[in-house]
Protein backbone atom coordinates (compact mmCIF):
# COMPACT_ATOMS: atom_id res chain seq x y z
CA UNK A 1 0.00 0.00 0.00
CA UNK A 2 1.62 3.15 -0.78
CA UNK A 3 2.12 5.84 1.74
CA UNK A 4 0.34 9.27 1.67
CA UNK A 5 4.19 10.69 0.12
CA UNK A 6 3.99 7.96 -2.53
CA UNK A 7 0.51 9.23 -3.62
CA UNK A 8 1.64 12.98 -3.69
CA UNK A 9 4.32 12.37 -5.50
CA UNK A 10 2.69 10.78 -8.31
CA UNK A 11 -0.07 13.50 -8.48
CA UNK A 12 2.67 15.82 -8.86
CA UNK A 13 4.51 13.82 -11.76
CA UNK A 14 1.23 12.94 -13.51
CA UNK A 15 -0.09 17.04 -12.92
CA UNK A 16 3.39 18.39 -14.54
CA UNK A 17 3.66 15.70 -17.24
CA UNK A 18 -0.45 16.62 -18.32
CA UNK A 19 -0.55 20.44 -17.99
CA UNK A 20 3.22 20.85 -19.59
CA UNK A 21 4.44 22.63 -16.15
CA UNK A 22 7.87 22.09 -14.97
CA UNK A 23 7.53 19.11 -12.03
CA UNK A 24 10.23 21.45 -10.16
CA UNK A 25 8.18 24.03 -9.82
CA UNK A 26 5.19 22.23 -8.17
CA UNK A 27 4.85 21.76 -4.38
CA UNK A 28 2.58 19.76 -2.30
CA UNK A 29 1.07 22.98 -0.38
CA UNK A 30 0.34 25.25 -4.22
CA UNK A 31 -2.85 26.08 -4.98
CA UNK A 32 -3.18 24.07 -8.34
CA UNK A 33 -6.19 25.77 -9.60
CA UNK A 34 -3.37 28.84 -10.07
CA UNK A 35 -0.45 26.68 -9.91
CA UNK A 36 -1.19 24.81 -13.11
CA UNK A 37 -3.36 27.62 -14.50
CA UNK A 38 -6.60 25.53 -15.21
CA UNK A 39 -10.29 26.46 -14.93
CA UNK A 40 -12.85 23.88 -13.84
CA UNK A 41 -12.82 21.83 -16.84
CA UNK A 42 -9.65 21.08 -17.11
CA UNK A 43 -9.60 20.41 -12.79
CA UNK A 44 -11.87 17.64 -13.84
CA UNK A 45 -10.31 16.52 -16.74
CA UNK A 46 -7.47 15.80 -13.88
CA UNK A 47 -9.62 14.17 -11.41
CA UNK A 48 -10.13 11.89 -14.40
CA UNK A 49 -6.52 10.87 -15.33
CA UNK A 50 -5.92 10.50 -11.39
CA UNK A 51 -9.08 8.13 -11.01
CA UNK A 52 -7.77 5.96 -13.88
CA UNK A 53 -4.01 6.50 -12.43
CA UNK A 54 -5.10 5.19 -9.10
CA UNK A 55 -7.99 2.93 -10.49
CA UNK A 56 -10.12 5.04 -7.59
CA UNK A 57 -13.90 6.46 -7.78
CA UNK A 58 -13.30 10.05 -6.42
CA UNK A 59 -16.93 11.82 -6.17
CA UNK A 60 -16.31 15.33 -7.33
CA UNK A 61 -18.39 16.73 -4.37
CA UNK A 62 -14.98 15.45 -1.70
CA UNK A 63 -12.73 18.61 -4.56
CA UNK A 64 -15.07 21.08 -2.78
CA UNK A 65 -12.90 23.62 -0.85
CA UNK A 66 -9.64 21.30 -2.18
CA UNK A 67 -7.37 23.43 -3.97
CA UNK A 68 -4.22 22.09 -2.71
CA UNK A 69 -2.13 18.96 -4.09
CA UNK A 70 -1.26 17.76 -0.37
CA UNK A 71 -5.22 17.43 0.67
CA UNK A 72 -5.89 16.35 -2.75
CA UNK A 73 -3.48 13.68 -2.18
CA UNK A 74 -5.21 13.13 1.25
CA UNK A 75 -8.61 12.20 -0.71
CA UNK A 76 -7.24 9.87 -2.95
CA UNK A 77 -5.10 8.02 -0.51
CA UNK A 78 -8.49 7.62 1.33
CA UNK A 79 -9.82 5.66 -1.62
CA UNK A 80 -6.77 3.13 -2.06
CA UNK B 1 -29.94 27.59 -41.44
CA UNK B 2 -31.65 27.28 -44.90
CA UNK B 3 -33.65 23.83 -45.44
CA UNK B 4 -31.49 21.13 -46.82
CA UNK B 5 -31.72 17.94 -48.06
CA UNK B 6 -30.06 15.10 -45.58
CA UNK B 7 -26.77 14.84 -47.43
CA UNK B 8 -25.11 17.66 -45.82
CA UNK B 9 -25.20 20.80 -44.14
CA UNK B 10 -23.05 23.20 -41.86
CA UNK B 11 -25.17 25.59 -39.35
CA UNK B 12 -23.76 27.77 -36.99
CA UNK B 13 -24.00 24.91 -34.06
CA UNK B 14 -23.98 21.75 -35.75
CA UNK B 15 -23.59 20.05 -39.13
CA UNK B 16 -24.29 17.01 -40.87
CA UNK B 17 -22.99 15.04 -43.20
CA UNK B 18 -23.58 10.96 -45.04
CA UNK B 19 -20.34 9.45 -44.25
CA UNK B 20 -20.08 5.40 -45.75
CA UNK B 21 -24.01 5.43 -45.01
CA UNK B 22 -24.39 6.20 -41.78
CA UNK B 23 -25.41 10.46 -40.88
CA UNK B 24 -22.76 12.12 -39.00
CA UNK B 25 -24.10 14.98 -36.66
CA UNK B 26 -21.29 16.96 -35.41
CA UNK B 27 -21.94 19.69 -32.03
CA UNK B 28 -19.35 22.35 -32.97
CA UNK B 29 -20.88 25.20 -30.91
CA UNK B 30 -18.28 27.10 -28.43
CA UNK B 31 -17.41 26.29 -26.42
CA UNK B 32 -18.53 23.00 -25.06
CA UNK B 33 -22.02 22.54 -26.90
CA UNK B 34 -24.24 24.32 -24.77
CA UNK B 35 -27.94 23.83 -25.50
CA UNK B 36 -29.87 27.20 -26.17
CA UNK B 37 -32.34 28.20 -28.67
CA UNK B 38 -29.85 28.77 -31.47
CA UNK B 39 -29.11 24.83 -31.17
CA UNK B 40 -32.42 24.07 -30.45
CA UNK B 41 -33.64 25.72 -33.62
CA UNK B 42 -30.93 23.84 -36.08
CA UNK B 43 -31.87 20.46 -34.35
CA UNK B 44 -35.05 21.19 -35.54
CA UNK B 45 -34.13 21.97 -38.87
CA UNK B 46 -32.00 18.29 -38.82
CA UNK B 47 -34.62 16.11 -37.71
CA UNK B 48 -37.37 17.96 -40.59
CA UNK B 49 -34.68 16.22 -42.94
CA UNK B 50 -34.24 12.92 -40.80
CA UNK B 51 -37.32 11.14 -42.80
CA UNK B 52 -35.73 11.56 -46.52
CA UNK B 53 -32.13 10.31 -44.62
CA UNK B 54 -33.53 7.49 -43.18
CA UNK B 55 -34.11 6.17 -46.21
CA UNK B 56 -30.71 5.82 -46.94
CA UNK B 57 -28.97 5.26 -43.68
CA UNK B 58 -28.27 2.50 -41.66
CA UNK B 59 -27.17 4.66 -38.35
CA UNK B 60 -26.98 8.35 -37.17
CA UNK B 61 -23.78 9.37 -34.76
CA UNK B 62 -23.68 12.04 -32.48
CA UNK B 63 -20.31 13.94 -31.52
CA UNK B 64 -18.83 16.51 -31.02
CA UNK B 65 -15.83 19.00 -32.45
CA UNK B 66 -15.52 20.31 -29.71
CA UNK B 67 -12.23 19.42 -27.17
CA UNK B 68 -14.42 20.12 -23.67
CA UNK B 69 -16.87 17.87 -24.21
CA UNK B 70 -19.69 16.37 -26.04
CA UNK B 71 -21.84 18.94 -24.33
CA UNK B 72 -22.30 21.09 -20.73
CA UNK B 73 -25.64 21.00 -21.19
CA UNK B 74 -28.47 23.71 -21.29
CA UNK B 75 -27.36 27.43 -22.13
CA UNK B 76 -27.24 28.21 -18.38
CA UNK B 77 -26.88 32.21 -19.14
CA UNK B 78 -29.62 32.33 -22.26
CA UNK B 79 -32.16 30.67 -19.67
CA UNK B 80 -31.37 33.20 -16.82
CA UNK B 81 -30.98 36.09 -19.22
CA UNK B 82 -34.41 35.32 -21.07
CA UNK B 83 -36.35 35.17 -17.36
CA UNK B 84 -35.03 38.54 -16.33
CA UNK B 85 -37.29 41.26 -16.43
CA UNK B 86 -40.38 39.02 -17.53
CA UNK B 87 -42.98 38.15 -14.53
CA UNK B 88 -42.91 34.65 -13.76
CA UNK B 89 -45.66 32.99 -15.49
CA UNK B 90 -44.41 34.26 -18.62
CA UNK B 91 -40.81 33.43 -17.82
CA UNK B 92 -42.41 29.69 -17.12
CA UNK B 93 -44.00 29.61 -19.97
CA UNK B 94 -41.45 30.64 -22.25
CA UNK B 95 -39.58 27.86 -19.84
CA UNK B 96 -42.04 24.75 -21.20
CA UNK B 97 -42.29 25.71 -24.79
CA UNK B 98 -38.19 25.32 -24.88
CA UNK B 99 -38.76 21.74 -23.31
CA UNK B 100 -41.72 20.78 -25.02
CA UNK B 101 -39.49 21.93 -28.48
CA UNK B 102 -36.38 20.04 -27.09
CA UNK B 103 -38.45 17.19 -25.81
CA UNK B 104 -40.21 17.03 -29.80
CA UNK B 105 -36.66 16.65 -31.13
CA UNK B 106 -35.32 14.55 -28.71
CA UNK B 107 -38.31 12.24 -28.54
CA UNK B 108 -37.70 12.03 -32.70
CA UNK B 109 -34.39 10.77 -32.49
CA UNK B 110 -35.73 8.39 -29.65
CA UNK B 111 -38.11 6.62 -32.19
CA UNK B 112 -35.70 6.77 -35.44
CA UNK B 113 -35.55 3.51 -37.01
CA UNK B 114 -32.03 4.01 -37.52
CA UNK B 115 -29.30 2.73 -34.98
CA UNK B 116 -28.32 5.91 -33.36
CA UNK B 117 -24.63 6.26 -31.52
CA UNK B 118 -23.79 8.53 -29.45
CA UNK B 119 -19.45 9.01 -29.38
CA UNK B 120 -18.83 11.45 -26.57
CA UNK B 121 -15.64 12.39 -24.76
CA UNK B 122 -15.05 15.16 -22.10
CA UNK B 123 -17.83 16.83 -20.26
CA UNK B 124 -21.17 15.05 -21.13
CA UNK B 125 -23.60 16.99 -18.31
CA UNK B 126 -27.14 17.64 -18.25
CA UNK B 127 -28.86 18.23 -21.14
CA UNK B 128 -25.49 16.77 -22.88
CA UNK B 129 -26.47 13.37 -21.51
CA UNK B 130 -29.89 13.62 -22.31
CA UNK B 131 -28.93 14.06 -25.78
CA UNK B 132 -26.47 11.20 -25.68
CA UNK B 133 -29.11 8.86 -23.25
CA UNK B 134 -31.71 9.11 -26.44
CA UNK B 135 -29.06 7.35 -28.56
CA UNK B 136 -29.14 3.43 -28.68
CA UNK B 137 -25.91 2.61 -28.06
CA UNK B 138 -23.41 5.44 -26.16
CA UNK B 139 -19.74 4.75 -27.22
CA UNK B 140 -17.53 6.93 -24.68
CA UNK B 141 -13.35 7.66 -24.60
CA UNK B 142 -11.75 7.16 -21.23
CA UNK B 143 -12.40 11.00 -20.30
CA UNK B 144 -15.66 11.24 -20.97
CA UNK B 145 -17.16 12.40 -17.41
CA UNK B 146 -21.57 12.10 -16.73
CA UNK B 147 -23.59 14.06 -14.53
CA UNK B 148 -26.76 15.44 -13.78
CA UNK B 149 -26.00 18.68 -11.82
CA UNK B 150 -29.00 20.31 -11.55
CA UNK B 151 -30.16 19.26 -8.51
CA UNK B 152 -27.60 21.86 -7.81
CA UNK B 153 -29.60 24.93 -9.52
CA UNK B 154 -32.69 23.88 -7.74
CA UNK B 155 -34.07 22.21 -10.57
CA UNK B 156 -34.26 18.40 -11.99
CA UNK B 157 -33.01 17.12 -15.69
CA UNK B 158 -35.72 18.60 -18.00
CA UNK B 159 -34.56 17.12 -21.44
CA UNK B 160 -36.21 13.87 -20.56
CA UNK B 161 -32.97 12.46 -18.69
CA UNK B 162 -34.70 11.18 -15.85
CA UNK B 163 -37.40 9.04 -17.39
CA UNK B 164 -34.36 7.31 -20.25
CA UNK B 165 -31.93 6.82 -17.39
CA UNK B 166 -34.37 4.85 -15.41
CA UNK B 167 -35.16 3.24 -18.47
CA UNK B 168 -31.73 1.73 -19.26
CA UNK B 169 -29.98 1.47 -15.27
CA UNK B 170 -30.98 0.88 -12.18
CA UNK B 171 -32.78 2.59 -9.81
CA UNK B 172 -30.29 2.81 -7.82
CA UNK B 173 -27.91 4.54 -9.79
CA UNK B 174 -30.53 6.41 -11.01
CA UNK B 175 -30.54 7.85 -7.32
CA UNK B 176 -27.27 8.08 -6.56
CA UNK B 177 -26.48 10.22 -9.95
CA UNK B 178 -29.67 12.59 -9.70
CA UNK B 179 -29.18 12.97 -5.87
CA UNK B 180 -25.81 13.51 -5.64
CA UNK B 181 -25.34 15.59 -8.19
CA UNK B 182 -21.70 14.10 -8.74
CA UNK B 183 -19.66 13.64 -12.58
CA UNK B 184 -18.53 9.65 -13.07
CA UNK B 185 -16.50 8.60 -15.25
CA UNK B 186 -16.11 5.75 -18.09
CA UNK B 187 -15.15 2.86 -16.27
CA UNK B 188 -18.11 3.66 -13.93
CA UNK B 189 -20.27 4.36 -16.70
CA UNK B 190 -19.42 1.02 -18.60
CA UNK B 191 -19.76 -0.75 -14.94
CA UNK B 192 -23.17 -0.01 -14.54
CA UNK B 193 -24.58 -0.26 -18.34
CA UNK B 194 -24.67 2.66 -19.18
CA UNK B 195 -21.52 2.68 -22.00
CA UNK B 196 -21.55 0.08 -24.36
CA UNK B 197 -17.82 0.83 -25.27
CA UNK B 198 -15.00 2.52 -23.89
CA UNK B 199 -12.36 4.02 -26.77
CA UNK B 200 -8.78 5.58 -26.11
CA UNK B 201 -8.71 9.16 -26.12
CA UNK B 202 -9.96 11.29 -29.32
CA UNK B 203 -11.00 7.52 -30.54
CA UNK B 204 -14.86 8.16 -29.64
CA UNK B 205 -16.08 8.90 -33.33
CA UNK B 206 -13.76 6.56 -34.79
CA UNK B 207 -15.26 3.18 -32.43
CA UNK B 208 -18.87 4.45 -33.47
CA UNK B 209 -17.76 4.24 -37.03
CA UNK B 210 -16.56 0.61 -36.32
CA UNK B 211 -19.91 0.16 -34.58
CA UNK B 212 -22.12 2.04 -37.47
CA UNK B 213 -19.88 -0.71 -40.03
CA UNK B 214 -21.47 -3.45 -38.23
CA UNK B 215 -24.60 -2.57 -37.83
CA UNK B 216 -24.91 -1.64 -41.52
CA UNK B 217 -24.67 -5.25 -42.51
CA UNK B 218 -28.15 -6.13 -41.10
CA UNK B 219 -31.48 -5.97 -42.89
CA UNK B 220 -33.09 -2.29 -42.05
CA UNK B 221 -36.47 -3.23 -41.41
CA UNK B 222 -35.38 -6.23 -39.32
CA UNK B 223 -33.20 -3.56 -37.12
CA UNK B 224 -35.94 -1.06 -37.33
CA UNK B 225 -38.49 -4.01 -35.42
CA UNK B 226 -36.09 -5.05 -33.01
CA UNK B 227 -35.24 -1.36 -32.43
CA UNK B 228 -39.08 -0.66 -31.90
CA UNK B 229 -39.51 -3.82 -29.38
CA UNK B 230 -36.83 -3.29 -26.88
CA UNK B 231 -36.69 0.09 -26.63
CA UNK B 232 -39.95 2.06 -24.95
CA UNK B 233 -40.29 5.45 -24.79
CA UNK B 234 -41.60 6.62 -21.51
CA UNK B 235 -44.01 9.32 -23.10
CA UNK B 236 -45.85 9.83 -19.96
CA UNK B 237 -43.00 10.23 -17.99
CA UNK B 238 -41.39 12.31 -19.57
CA UNK B 239 -44.50 14.69 -20.25
CA UNK B 240 -44.91 14.61 -16.72
CA UNK B 241 -40.96 15.70 -16.01
CA UNK B 242 -41.59 18.87 -18.04
CA UNK B 243 -44.29 19.72 -15.54
CA UNK B 244 -42.42 19.18 -12.51
CA UNK B 245 -39.33 20.95 -14.08
CA UNK B 246 -41.88 24.07 -14.66
CA UNK B 247 -43.00 24.05 -11.00
CA UNK B 248 -39.42 23.98 -9.67
CA UNK B 249 -38.64 26.54 -12.26
CA UNK B 250 -41.01 28.85 -9.79
CA UNK B 251 -39.30 28.54 -6.72
CA UNK B 252 -36.65 30.82 -5.31
CA UNK B 253 -34.03 28.30 -5.16
CA UNK B 254 -33.44 28.29 -8.91
CA UNK B 255 -33.15 31.84 -9.86
CA UNK B 256 -30.38 31.97 -6.72
CA UNK B 257 -28.54 28.80 -8.46
CA UNK B 258 -28.58 30.49 -11.72
CA UNK B 259 -27.86 33.86 -10.83
CA UNK B 260 -25.03 32.32 -8.48
CA UNK B 261 -23.81 30.40 -11.75
CA UNK B 262 -23.95 33.20 -14.36
CA UNK B 263 -22.90 36.33 -12.05
CA UNK B 264 -19.89 34.46 -10.13
CA UNK B 265 -17.00 34.62 -12.16
CA UNK B 266 -14.42 33.13 -9.11
CA UNK B 267 -17.26 29.72 -9.12
CA UNK B 268 -16.52 26.61 -10.43
CA UNK B 269 -19.34 25.87 -12.31
CA UNK B 270 -17.70 21.96 -13.06
CA UNK B 271 -17.18 21.24 -9.78
CA UNK B 272 -20.16 21.08 -7.08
Amino acid sequence: MPTTDNTLDEILNLAATHFRVPREKLTPDDDFFKTLGIDSLQALDLLTRLEHHFRIELPDYELQGVSDFRTLAGKIQSRL
Amino acid sequence: MREHSISEQKGETLSWQMVNGAIELTFHHKPCNEIGSLMLAELETFVRALPEAAREAHALILHSSQAAGFSAGADLRELYHRSQGLKKAEATRGVRDFLERIHAVLNTIDALPLTTIAAVHGVTFGGGFELALVCDIIVADRMARFCFPELRLGLIPGFGGIPRLKRDLGNAVVRDLLLTGRSFNVMKAQQVGLVSQIAAEGEALRVARATASQIGKFDRATVAAAKRFVKPIPYDELKQEIDIFCDLYTQPAVEKGLRGFVENRTAQPYLP
